[in-house]
């Protein structure tokens, strides 16, 4: 009986412990980086180019080429993971073997680490449509696609976030009820009118979810980039797409790993991961709230 | 008696134009994605087969067998890798071959490079290793206690907070442990290299947690409430209910996610870029410094001559990569994660 | 037999689930402005029937047909009818409400806005209109703008067939739509139906005697997914030419 007493206070203890160790942990990475990063923010760091062989200055190519290729990536890859859920929802039938086959795709390369991403970036975009390109754009043995860009790594990206944004989306469409779906087509709506007025307006909660949620992913991500266009120091601004670009993770990489005085630089190193962490967390944060939302809705 | 209907009515077909093309955007931009997914497979592949294409010995034994072989082969080589790799060839005595990846050491810029690719190997399933013994152990309890014994309020926070572990950028996690767990494990334990396999896995644990948690918590709140009540009302207590009905219950899906956790830590780059030391030796204590698969193609793929057998060779590590998650996926979703979804649609 | 009078008319009508046949050879003839009741036990096919009129089984797999059903005088399967302009005309109630999860306004409005009318005083005269008819705008005109799902079982359910009435049909179908009420709700839809044949031909499938007796014209009675015998319906409750049928309606079975 006393020993029986004791786990119904010690299973609970323990367990409340590791969450516990894990509130402490993220608390931990939060304080230490916000109080080590504060002090070097300011206006300069966010807005001048960095200086004197990186070792001052501020990170703000680096905000930009990170800003440039979230925003490529998400114009492609939302709205084409979006269509795709919607057409495999909407149009491909339940039980086809073709609609099997494609889920269990998208579903095994939501596990496939990002790096092997970033080798089919390299092996797709750099090496087999570039040089296509280069050969009806360029002049003759002029090499301008061929070579990692801030346009492949942006695409690479996208095709990173299509699985996300896929398997999130058709989980929201699959949400809503049958039953008003057939209400439209009663009224004479067309397959198509009942889409857009009533399946996508009804699960618009997720599908926002699963954007942010594939946005803030692909935002704070850089292994798929370190050898498709990122750089690690440029001394102009990127202003075409076929320029490489600076990016806040993959500085952070580079000042911590590669520099050659990397404890001179810590302040800009805990500068700039502060300044990413801020960007992926309200991205984050905003996925969160809309996902409890919509549970709360479904589950009522 | 009665009227006969109203208006006539032909009901003939209408056309409607806009909506025709809206569909075949729609599907065309799904054919399209869809086909992307497609190429993923094929492109990874297709580079990696670089390696044996090159190797003579192994284009002399394609040639005797089969003609098709050796005209995709010299698709594959593109002009930009052909040269350097004959000159290599010549600097080198042997060909690449099957042992040669199979031997114990990666050193693959040097005059006679050699790509054995064990202590890369061993080096992934090393910080694997520990990071699941370190963050599938926390997580699961973690889940336990989200699940059973939190209260209603506290589960509302708990669950979010838990998973905003998953929204730190993998790199973050890897400056922090490469500047601050790292130092923290050194006074600790006083081993000799500061950056090492087990600073590597303990940082990973950090990215696997919110993994396992999530699957966990999902698949212990999807235990059906009346089994629960069931063994309440027979007296047991709760921890009793958790670790005899609960725990049994929901342990296909809690098994799913330690796997998808293996993959996760098998395949994340940054954190084990920043935190492991990436020295590849073959040693078995975890204070070595490693280099795991992953880091190893961060770390030289902006360096290499494309096309050449060092860049071939890390298309391999990939292809690698792609079929041990792809199998850990695979393993999870049929076998586990479709008999648990059964299971409570089911209920 | 067929005469002009009769709106819909079906000629040896089969109706497939994959391979299991769910219809055998239904033969109806369905008068213009009348009120005809299916009646039969669960699983006879009554409701699948009913779905046939206005092609919503389409939307099942592996469904397939054989016969044909003529709408004035139109045949429904033929490859050229555009079956929302079909649905357009045989509007449909459902056996549960499922309001859209807008507003009460747009519910209605629903239908005429993917019909096309775009004016919004257009709109707003068939919302009110449509309201009317359904004997729900006193009930709701102060609440046009909130949640349909906050209105009342009963109150749900008219408006479904507000929204019905909104697209100008010809031919409304109800499949068992006063199942889930409470009798006050029911009572009203009844009055409803009765209000409503003075301009829709209505077809409704019930499980309730009673209502069929009530409100219909004609009754027709199913089993085991045949048409067993169709007539006037105070001749059906009162002498049915078959045993079965009287059986049926004297509660030996189902």
């Amino acid at each position: 009986m006393t020993k029986k007493r004791f786990l119904d206070i010690a299973v609970p203890a323990v367990t409340g412990l590791c969450v516990l160790f894990v509130i402490v942990a993220i608390g931990a990475i939060m304080i230490n980086i916000i109080v080590n990063g504060w002090s070097q923010i300011s206006l300069k760091f966010l807005t001048s180019a960095p200086e004197e062989g990186m070792t001052a200055g501020g990170i703000f190519p680096a905000i930009m080429g990170t800003f440039y290729r979230t925003i490529i990536m998400s114009l492609v890859g939302v709205p084409v993971g979006t269509l795709t859920a919607i057409f495999l929802c909407e149009y491909v039938s339940a039980n086809s073997p073709l609609l099997r086959m494609v889920r269990f795709a998208v579903n095994t390369l939501a596990g496939i680490p990002s790096i092997v991403f970033g080798l089919f970036g390299l092996g797709f975009f750099v090496q087999f449509v570039g040089p296509g390109m280069d050969s009806i754009f360029s002049a003759e043995g002029q090499i301008q696609w061929a070579q990692p860009n801030i346009l492949w790594a942006s695409l690479t990206m996208a095709v990173l976030t299509l699985p996300v944004v896929i398997v999130s989306v058709e989980e929201s469409i699959r949400t809503v009820p049958h039953d008003i779906r057939e209400a439209s087509l009663a009224l004479g709506a067309t397959r198509w009118q009942t889409i857009w007025r009533v399946v996508v307006p009804n699960s618009i909660t997720g599908i926002l979810t699963g954007a942010v949620l594939a946005v803030s992913r692909g935002a704070g991500e850089v292994a798929p980039i370190l050898f498709t266009g990122a750089a690690y120091f440029l001394p102009n601004l990127t202003h075409s797409l076929s320029d490489q670009f600076m990016d806040l993770g993959y500085h952070v990489y580079i000042m911590s790993t590669q520099s050659p005085d990397v404890d001179a630089t810590r302040g800009i190193q805990y500068g700039t991961t502060l300044v990413l962490l801020c960007l992926t967390f309200t991205l984050n944060a905003a996925a969160i709230i809309l996902r409890y939302r919509m549970r709360k809705r479904v589950n009522a | 008696m009665a009227t006969p209907a109203t208006q006539p009515w032909s009901g003939k077909k209408k056309n409607r134009p806009m909506e025709f093309i809206g569909e075949r955007v729609v599907a065309g931009v799904a054919m399209f994605s869809l086909v992307f997914i497609a190429l993923i497979f094929i492109f990874v592949f297709r580079e990696a087969a670089g390696i044996f294409l090159d190797d003579p010995g192994a284009k002399i034994r394609q040639k005797a067998s089969s003609n098709e072989y050796e005209t995709y082969g010299d698709d594959a080589v593109s002009t930009l890798g052909v040269a350097p790799v004959e000159q290599r060839v010549e600097q080198e005595e042997e060909s690449l071959t099957v042992g040669d990846l199979l031997a114990p050491a990666w050193f693959p810029v040097s005059n006679f490079p050699k790509y054995g690719l064990l202590p890369l190997i061993w080096a992934s399933i090393k910080v694997a290793i520990i990071a699941i013994l370190l963050g599938a152990p926390i997580a699961i309890l973690a889940a336990i206690y989200t699940s059973m014994f939190a209260p209603g309020w506290a589960k509302e926070w708990l669950k979010p907070g838990i998973e905003m572990l998953a929204g730190f950028p993998s790199v973050v996690i890897g400056f922090f442990a490469l500047i601050v767990m790292a130092t923290i494990f050194q006074n600790i334990f006083g081993y000799q290299y500061r950056l090492n396999a087990f600073v590597g896995g303990a940082a990973l644990s950090l990215a696997v947690i919110p993994v396992i948690f999530t699957i966990s918590d999902d698949s212990l709140t999807a235990v059906p409430k009346s089994l629960i009540e069931a063994s309440l009302a027979l007296g047991a207590s709760k921890w009793e209910t958790v670790f005899f009905v609960i725990l049994p219950a929901a342990l296909p899906g809690i098994f799913a996610s330690v796997l998808l956790g293996v993959g996760r830590a098998m395949g994340e780059t940054m954190i084990v870029l920043m935190a492991t030391g990436n020295s590849a030796i073959l040693t078995l204590s975890p204070f070595d410094s490693v280099r795991t698969m992953a880091a190893t193609i961060g770390a030289e793929m902006a360096e290499v001559v494309f096309g050449d057998t060092h860049y071939s060779v890390l298309f391999l590590i990939g292809v690698i990569l792609f079929v041990f998650s792809f199998s850990l996926c695979f393993v999870a979703e049929v076998f586990v994660r479709n008999r648990l979804m059964k299971r409570f649609r089911g209920a | 037999m067929e005469t002009e009078r009769h709106q819909i008319v079906t000629r040896n009508l089969d109706f497939f689930y994959g391979d299991a046949k769910v219809l055998h050879a239904i033969n109806m003839n369905i008068e213009a402005l009348r009120v005809t009741a299916f009646i039969g036990p669960s699983g006879c096919g009554k409701t699948t029937f009913l779905r046939c009129l206005n092609r919503m089984n389409d939307l099942i797999k592996g469904a397939r047909h054989a016969g044909d059903i003529h709408i004035d005088g139109k045949n429904i399967f033929d490859r050229d009818v555009d079956v929302v302009s079909l649905r357009k005309r045989v509007g449909m109630v459902f056996q549960k409400s499922n309001p859209f999860p807008k507003s009460v306004f747009d519910n209605v409005a629903y239908g005429p806005r993917v019909n096309g009318v775009t004016g919004s005083r257009d709109v707003e005269r068939i919302v009110e209109r449509s309201l009317n008819q359904a004997a729900l705008w006193d009930e709701v005109k102060d609440r046009l703008h909130d949640s349909a799902l906050g209105l009342s079982g009963g109150q749900q359910q008219r408006l479904c067939i507000a929204r019905t009435l909104a697209v100008d049909p010809e031919i409304i179908l109800m499949d068992e739509p006063a199942s889930a009420l409470d009798p006050i709700s029911t009572a009203k839809i009844e009055d409803l139906i009765a209000e409503l044949k003075q301009k829709y031909t209505i077809i409704i499938v019930t499980h309730n005697m009673q209502q069929a007796a009530r409100v219909s014209d004609y009754t027709a009675f199913f089993l085991l997914g045949e048409l067993i015998e169709m007539d006037e319906t105070q001749k059906m409750f009162t002498n049915p030419s078959k045993k079965t049928t009287e059986d049926y309606i004297t509660g030996r079975f189902g």
